[in-house]
């Protein structure tokens, strides 16, 4: 079990400078995240993107803002659990919140920041009415062990950088393997472009362009895609395994189930802190909702800092909180644990 | 100002009026007009939920790469699919008419 003050959804921009916001005032904080990395849509969407409103900054690429806050929060030795997904909260008898990930993880902590963003990042999945009856019985969006695709008929649909790699990594494993992609060129890097179409002229790989599934058969088991090409018409396939890889999109996910109040996608907040509904469980950043909310990074800073002064009375409920300047007290760290 | 005709997913027609000097883009006008599109990337190219179809027969500008490669990622893509967040709003596309494309999960 892993116990802090400050337990943080979202290691995205404003959940990083919480961990500085609140290790100023003596709390510290454990982050969690669906993505395997720190930075939320700024690393996963648009890291080689530059932001022109954060204050102080004419100009800063997403990615370096992200190590920037990183290098901010450092002092105050957050912790982070990545790659996991907050599923459930309990609110436990010694009035702090339990929550566990989608791998079992659990965490506790008297308060609860949601600093979720636009949600968990989801693999997109292709609009075939009846897919669901096939995921983890041929359909699968990521891929966990290439092993288990030995000796298997496989598709792959997408024309990015993760479908082109799976395709390579793939053609020597799979019994037979084919790339569906809805247009004849590719956005993946030049060598992997290259890589495939030399698979395929060595018939390692089918490649159906300007092509997409539209369908899928088989009984409780996946046993045959259709595929609708462009100009061609459709033609049915038998395959064992159907892989789309479409990138992500996020989702709100399990935070809809958290007994919070939304609107719209968003936690309703109360402007004065950033609180929701229930106590001691507060939302800031991109997930909350508030009127005049306006959806830019450097107000889910304000938020984050308006939101530990009251994280503060709750944590500590005996104590009154002096205002200070950083550039007074400087940045007193924590020691290392 | 010019004039644009969305048609929404249920088959309603808007005319949303448009000022062209304020570098709004389609996906601008829509949520502006609180049409059901979400625009979660804020008009980058990121996403598709911006995602409309053109019925019109303007001359739109051609879609760069980073828009090719965002519908690569899209579904219920046709010929005439465009991202509304790349379709700058100018005094060129006076009644140009887009339908919104079917919401992806």
């Amino acid at each position: 079990m892993i116990k802090t003050d400050i337990l943080i959804v979202g290691a995205g921009p404003v959940g990083l400078f919480t961990v500085f916001e609140a290790g100023l005032l003596k709390m510290h904080c454990h982050l969690i995240d669906s993505l395997p990395q720190p930075g939320g849509q700024l690393t996963e969407i648009y890291p080689k993107k530059p932001i022109y409103d954060i204050p102080g900054y004419p100009k800063i690429l997403a990615g370096d803002l992200v190590k920037n806050l990183m290098e901010q929060a450092k002092p105050f030795n957050p912790g982070f659990t990545l790659g996991e997904r907050a599923e459930t909260v309990e609110h436990s008898r010694d009035n702090s919140f339990l929550v566990t990930t989608n791998r079992g993880t659990k965490l506790q902590a008297p308060v609860l920041v949601i600093a979720g963003g636009l949600g968990c990042f989801e693999p997109r999945k292709p609009p075939i009415s009846n897919i669901s009856e096939f995921e983890d019985n041929g359909v699968e969006y990521i891929i966990k062990d290439p092993e288990y695709y030995r000796n298997k008929k496989v598709i792959i649909a997408g024309g990015g950088d993760s479908a082109l790699d799976w395709t390579i990594f793939l053609a020597d494993i799979a019994e037979e393997l084919t790339l569906v992609h809805r247009r004849s060129q590719f956005r993946g890097a030049l060598d992997s472009v290259e890589k495939v179409k030399m698979l395929n002229l060595e018939g390692k790989v089918k490649l159906l362009t300007e092509s997409q599934v539209v369908g899928l058969n088989g009984n409780g088991k996946l046993d045959e895609v259709v595929v609708k090409h462009g100009k061609e018409g459709e033609l049915t396939m038998k395959t064992d395994h159907f892989i789309p890889l479409f990138g992500l999109s996020p989702k709100l996910g399990p935070v809809a189930n958290w007994g919070l109040n939304i609107d719209k996608n968003a936690i309703e907040v109360n402007t004065l802190d950033y609180s929701t509904n229930v106590p001691g469980v507060f939302a800031i950043g991109d997930i909350n909702t508030y009127p005049g909310k306006l959806n830019l990074i450097l107000c889910g800073f304000h938020e984050a800092a308006l939101m530990v002064q009251s994280a503060f009375k709750i944590i500590n409920p005996e104590k009154k909180l002096p205002f200070k300047y950083t550039t007074v007290t400087g940045v007193e760290g924590f020691a290392e644990e | 100002m010019i004039q644009v005709k969305v048609i929404d997913r249920e088959d309603k027609e808007h005319i949303l009026d448009a000022p062209t000097d304020m570098n709004l883009n389609l996906m601008d006008l829509c949520k502006a007009g609180e049409l059901p599109v979400e625009g979660t990337c804020g008009g980058m190219a990121l996403c598709s939920t911006c995602h409309v179809y053109v019925n019109s027969k303007h001359n739109l500008q051609p879609a760069t790469e980073a828009e090719e490669d965002m519908m690569d990622q899209a579904f219920f893509v046709e010929e005439n699919s465009r991202l509304g967040c790349q379709i700058k709003l100018s005094i060129d596309l006076d009644g140009l008419e887009v339908k919104l494309a079917p919401q992806a999960d």
